[in-house]
């Protein structure tokens, strides 16, 4: 039960920086995924974001932040496995789930599905 | 008469008050309402996520495959909910709190590729489905390659 | 024949007739409060076609062909056809003229493309060119945000100040006789950019050049805000439309009692959530086809001032970091003014 609080909580206060760069600065959604994602490379890189994964569980991972998170540690553990050109291997691989998931699952659904007008 | 007075009056009196009104009247948005909103409905998706977390665990998922795959059903859900429509019905209450999280991520891909569907599924759905979310892609694996090259030299 | 005065008007001597209009508009502008002075109210804004660009074609052709029809003539009387709309190479305007058999003359005014097109039609007809004129344009809000901002099943919030654009299409047939409203004079607006680059703020950058317009009329005519019963500007929205006054009463222009909005009247802002109010070329093309010609037919308004305003903007200007520069046209119309 635990886990689900912190879950909750954690997550939400990652939205919550979010919400407030989308409303008192120009920053358009898209480029706030840009700041997060990045954010969560460099805080992955240099051990921090490890806290909020820690403590945070799916409040750390499923926000962009984690993403980044999940490149940056999936890079790093690469290049100690086959060196230097773990580099570039490293990130898509730790997140190729992620990134096929949207590939696939975004053409099913254009397939499928129609935009709707707003109401 | 009239249009000797308004020719008096240089432009640049108009522009100052012009930005004078541009910078006081314009409506600030519900920053705290925007911001509850946004915390309990992506902390909501983040419990989700947990509990698709807790549940592949216990079914026996391995611990190294479990990050990608909750990934992907998040992923999933949040094409499913962009596919039906209601995810930008999310998006309109919830902002950052819809935004932020990774069903954000593949909302930002299903949305133009089911929009771009019109213009064929090569150069419509496909060419486009990377629109948004293509630079969260480029800077994310570009910062990693960065990363990894400098964890090669610096080991720490 | 007519001449210039002032600086940027042209005074219409023939007083060319709007002998007919026809508008019609989506299902959301029907919800609105002026649904009782459209022609037609589409149940489904695709209108039966597979794309929205495709609906927007239909809703111009509709409009023009009706109007025709309205004004008991044939597609073959009319000299020129006049029309614009927000797409990309004139989409809709285009592929609606390739069904209609009239000589065609696009423009591209944004918003503003009302009040350019009837500028241009009446100048067409004052100097003998043409008997007959069709001026129309259109929008659609889903081809719209499409083009201009993001995909519709996107998630996203609408900042406080933003606009909903009109799916709408207006068309006015211009001819010499009847007893119909008439136009007396037109100023074409100068571009005017007071470095807005926010594009959900729309509304407050057209501002400087309605203004601009509105008074260069007034100096060239010698007329002042109470002349007209109404001057309607296109779609500054809400909060553009209180700037507009402020900034005219620096130039002593009271327009206060005399001065509405279409974006702000077309929607209903609190039950249809439109924030600013409604904007895009149908935005004052139906207003004026329908509330505003329906209550000069019925004698409650008999001079009006229509200025159309438009966001002469891209996509690519944007992300180049350009402001969004503004530009509006006034077209004097009267209807049973004794002289």
């Amino acid at each position: 039960m635990n886990n689900y609080i912190m879950a909750f909580v954690v997550g939400g206060i990652i939205c919550v920086i979010g919400q407030i760069l989308m409303d008192t600065t120009k920053l358009t959604p898209a480029r706030i995924l840009v700041v997060f994602v990045t954010g969560g490379v460099i805080l992955g890189a240099l051990n921090i974001y490890d806290v909020v994964i820690e403590y945070g569980k799916a409040g750390g991972s499923i926000p962009l932040p984690g993403f980044g998170y999940s490149l940056a540690k999936s890079v790093m553990k690469e290049v100690d496995k086959v060196g230097f050109v773990g580099a570039f291997t490293g990130g898509i691989k730790g997140t190729a789930g992620g990134i096929t998931a949207a590939i696939f699952f975004g053409y099913i659904m254009a397939l499928i599905f129609n935009p709707k007008t707003k109401g | 008469m009239k249009g000797e007075y308004t020719m008096k009056v240089e432009e640049k009196t108009i522009r100052k008050k012009f930005n004078n009104l541009n910078s006081n009247k314009i409506p600030k948005p519900n920053l705290l309402l925007h911001c509850f909103n946004a915390f309990w409905v992506g902390g909501l998706i983040c419990v989700v996520g947990q509990f698709i977390s807790d549940f592949f665990s216990y079914i026996g998922v391995p611990k190294d495959e479990l990050g990608t795959s909750v990934s992907i059903v998040m992923v999933f859900l949040g094409a499913i909910l962009t596919g039906i429509g209601v995810y930008d019905k999310l998006g309109d209450f919830a902002g950052a709190g819809s935004v932020v999280p990774i069903t954000g991520f593949a909302n930002s891909i299903v949305s133009p590729a089911m929009e771009f569907k019109k213009e064929g599924f090569v150069f419509g759905v496909a060419a486009k489905m990377f629109t948004i979310a293509g630079p969260v892609l480029v800077y994310g694996i570009g910062s990693s390659v960065i990363v990894g090259i400098l964890y090669y030299f610096f080991r720490w | 024949m007519g001449r210039r005065i002032g600086v940027q008007t042209v005074e219409i001597e023939s007083k060319p007739r709007i002998i007919s209009t026809y508008n019609i508009v989506g299902p959301k502008e029907g919800q609105g409060p002026l649904s009782d002075y459209f022609d037609r109210i589409l149940e489904d804004d695709l209108n039966g076609t597979e794309s929205f660009e495709k609906a927007e074609t239909s809703l111009l052709y509709t409009a023009v062909s009706e109007s025709i029809k309205k004004a008991k003539l044939k597609e073959a009387d009319i000299n020129y056809l006049l029309a614009g709309d927000l797409l990309n190479q004139l989409f809709s305007s285009s592929f609606a003229a390739r069904d209609l058999n009239i000589p065609f003359i696009g423009l591209y005014g944004a918003c503003s493309t009302m009040a350019e097109s009837l500028s241009v039609g009446s100048m067409l007809m004052e100097g003998g060119f043409a008997n007959y004129v069709v001026a129309a344009t259109s929008s659609h809000f889903s081809s719209a945000e499409r083009q201009y901002r993001l995909p519709l099943e996107m998630g996203s919030q609408r900042a406080l100040t933003a606009q909903w654009t009109v799916t709408g299409s207006g068309a006015m047939v211009l001819g010499r006789k009847g007893d119909f409203p008439y136009v007396t004079h037109c100023t074409i607006g100068k571009v005017k950019d007071y470095a807005i680059t926010d594009v959900n703020n729309m509304g407050v950058a057209m501002v400087p050049a309605a203004v601009d317009t509105i008074k260069q009329h007034f100096v060239d005519t010698g007329r002042k805000p109470s002349d007209y019963d109404i001057i309607a500007t296109g779609d500054l929205g809400k909060l553009g439309r209180q700037f507009t006054e402020e900034l005219l009463l620096e130039y002593k222009y009271d327009m206060k009692g005399h001065y509405m909005d279409c974006g702000e009247e077309i929607f209903d802002a609190q039950k249809q959530g439109t924030n600013a109010g409604g904007s895009g070329c149908g935005c004052s093309a139906v207003v004026a086809t329908g509330y505003l010609y329906r209550n000069m037919l019925m004698g409650k308004f008999k001079r009006i001032l229509l200025v159309s305003t438009g966001a002469l903007l891209s996509p690519t200007s944007s992300l180049q970091g350009e402001s969004i520069p503004g530009i509006a046209h006034a077209v004097s119309i009267e209807f049973g003014v004794i002289k």
